[in-house]
């Protein structure tokens, strides 16, 4: 990735609930109903980010790929929007509810004639929390990897990057490329797209890929996930929470009246 | 008979206290299932950490030695407890989830074939079943997840979902088994540097008896000193949740959860903060917690004593004024 290479990045990406959307259960209390507002993966637009100041600075391609239902293209297309200059679109309802490991196998078969030197993933989802899915591409492929990085720098014999560690510690670590890197929010500033962005965007090649193409690829052995979530639900109140209500004038004489007499802090 | 194994963490040959945790974890599930319990800790020379913690109640306690486990590095780690897991097979493994284990379970889980069910928060064993349970969508629900293959089960903790002082002491020191395992220099591909502290660490945070903290509630730059005004009568110190940080409102080091400072406070006030399970495992053990957030389902009301759903724009500035009062 010195200056003068063509550094090809790979951008994995996913659409999440927005953050403040009001989530409610299926009935069967499985998953989230799905009639809710969308938007990417928060650490997954860091991520993007980093890949476009990669390519801006050493030359190159940012690919982007989302696995998930026809919803999740938005993200495809902002990211095009952005800069990067192609999409990769693994398209079916069933992506939502793979684990960890199924996600990260269909992802490789999408993308194995293609020859990366970096794959970013984002630290993990808002969704699920995981925080394993890249990892576990990197094992798949047979690549190096750094998790929850914050500075990524061109050397010599590939790159440094800076793992952010518990408690306010860091680390430098040195790694050949190709490599796969998680991503931390935070590591740059984001861009938004630009008007001309949006309008090219339309034009940048957008493969897709169905369930039944990944399915092959994999030897028809998708689908089985190794971990199985059973339930889903609101989770039980461990605290007796008092709420204060009233006009904003009452509640802040009440909430002075308990810091003062009852939690005895002022 | 089958094996629960805890595997403790190490950094630079001390061990992490937080494997304490796990350790009570796995000591609540033996007595539950009848499996039997071990230890390992793995690294180079890490002999002491194995005796310190054999004096536990656990069956056999493992010294998994390499000199190349020191410094970390994920494939190093992998690579030795594959070839530990393949001598002494375990149905289950625990870890605490910390940024370490995070680093190289996914990727040791996935070289034996197996998974990870990580960032649990506690277990129910069911009709001879296990289930355990992790937050998701950020912590507005829990998820009770199975493992659907045959194993080894690999499961992390979240930091303080088991207490470290319920982990019971063995009657006579369990026995330490050191196993050395050669890993090839070829399995190594990252070169680590030497860990280090960025800030200045101009606050200590830990040391401060009443928090208001700030979250994208806030949203804006020039609304920080409304908090700011609210701290400042209330004698404490201003905090924030990671996305402030990140903006640069606030600087790094005043920032709580799991990539900033853990704190305890007597009050933690939090504003506009949804309660993210990152920012939640740095301050859940406060003495008291108040939260105002206009969304009634923010997962920050779960752990609150005093809650208030509303604009914190409007509760503020009076809630200010009523302190001073309260304070004349």
């Amino acid at each position: 990735m010195d200056g003068s290479r063509f550094v090809k990045i790979l951008v994995c990406m996913k659409q999440v609930p927005q953050k403040d959307a009001p989530l409610k259960l299926n009935e069967a209390g499985t998953w989230i109903r799905e009639d809710v507002s969308y938007e990417v993966n928060e650490p997954d637009a860091f991520a993007l980010e980093e890949a476009l100041r990669q390519k801006e600075k050493h030359t190159g391609e940012v690919v982007v790929i989302t696995a998930g239902p026809a919803r999740a293209l938005q993200v495809l297309r902002e990211a095009l929007a952005k800069g990067a200059d192609r999409a990769i679109h693994l398209e079916d309802d069933a992506f939502v509810g793979l684990d960890a490991y199924n996600t990260a196998r269909a992802i490789a078969s999408a993308i194995k004639d293609d020859k990366f030197d970096l794959i970013f993933t984002g630290l993990q989802s808002d969704d699920y929390g995981y925080a394993q899915t890249g990892v576990i591409l990197a094992e798949i492929l047979g690549l190096p990897h750094a998790t929850i990085i914050m500075q990524i720098e061109k050397t010599a014999g590939g790159i440094r990057v800076k793992r952010e560690l518990e408690a306010g510690f860091f680390q430098f670590v040195d790694m050949s490329l190709p490599a796969v890197l998680t991503i931390q929010s935070g590591i740059n500033k984001l861009r938004y797209a630009t008007l001309i962005g949006i309008k090219q965007a339309k034009n940048k090649p957008l493969r897709k890929v169905t369930l039944a193409e990944v399915q092959s690829a994999l030897g028809g052995n998708m689908g089985a996930n190794l971990q199985k979530i059973e339930k889903l639900y609101v989770p039980q109140k461990s605290k007796n929470t008092e709420f204060l209500e009233g006009p904003p004038a009452e509640v802040a004489k009440k909430l002075v009246e308990k810091l003062k007499n009852e939690l005895r802090v002022i | 008979m089958d094996t629960i194994l805890v595997i403790v963490e190490q950094r630079e040959g001390k061990l992490n206290r937080v494997s304490w945790e796990t350790i009570a974890a796995g000591q609540a599930i033996a007595a539950q299932t009848g499996w039997t319990l071990e230890a390992a800790v793995a690294g180079s020379g890490v002999a002491a950490i194995a005796s310190e913690v054999a004096s536990k109640k656990l069956t056999t306690v493992y010294n998994v030695e390499s000199p190349r486990l020191e410094p970390y590095t994920p494939d190093a780690f992998a690579y030795a407890l594959q070839e530990f897991l393949g001598k002494h097979p375990a149905r289950l493994v625990l870890m605490p989830h910390t940024y370490q284990v995070r680093d190289f379970v996914p990727k040791l889980a996935t070289a034996l074939q197996t998974t990870a069910i990580s960032d649990a928060i506690g277990y129910r064993y069911e009709g001879g079943k296990l289930v355990f349970t992790r937050q998701m969508f950020q912590g507005k629900f829990v998820a009770d997840v199975s493992f659907a293959g045959s194993g080894p089960c690999f499961v992390t903790f979240q930091n303080g979902s088991f207490r470290a002082d319920k982990v019971e002491a063995g009657a006579t020191p369990a026995p330490v088994e050191t196993v050395h395992v050669d890993v090839p220099d070829s399995v190594v591909r990252n070169r680590p540097q030497e860990v280090f502290k960025e800030a200045k660490q101009a606050v200590d945070l830990t040391q401060a008896e009443i928090i208001v903290s700030v979250g994208r509630g806030i949203k804006e730059q020039k609304n920080i000193e409304l908090a700011k005004q609210l701290a400042d009568a209330l004698g404490g110190e201003l905090a924030a949740s990671r996305p402030i940080c990140d903006n640069g409102w606030l600087p790094m080091d005043r920032q709580i959860g799991s990539s900033g400072q853990t704190v305890a406070p007597k009050l933690y006030l939090a504003l506009g903060i949804s309660g993210a399970i990152q920012h939640i495992v740095g301050m859940k053990g406060s003495r008291s917690i108040v939260a105002i957030n206009k969304d009634s389902e923010a997962p920050i009301f779960e752990i609150a004593d005093l809650a208030v759903v509303g604009n914190l724009f409007d509760i503020v500035p009076p809630l200010i004024e009523e302190v001073k009062k309260a304070k004349a």
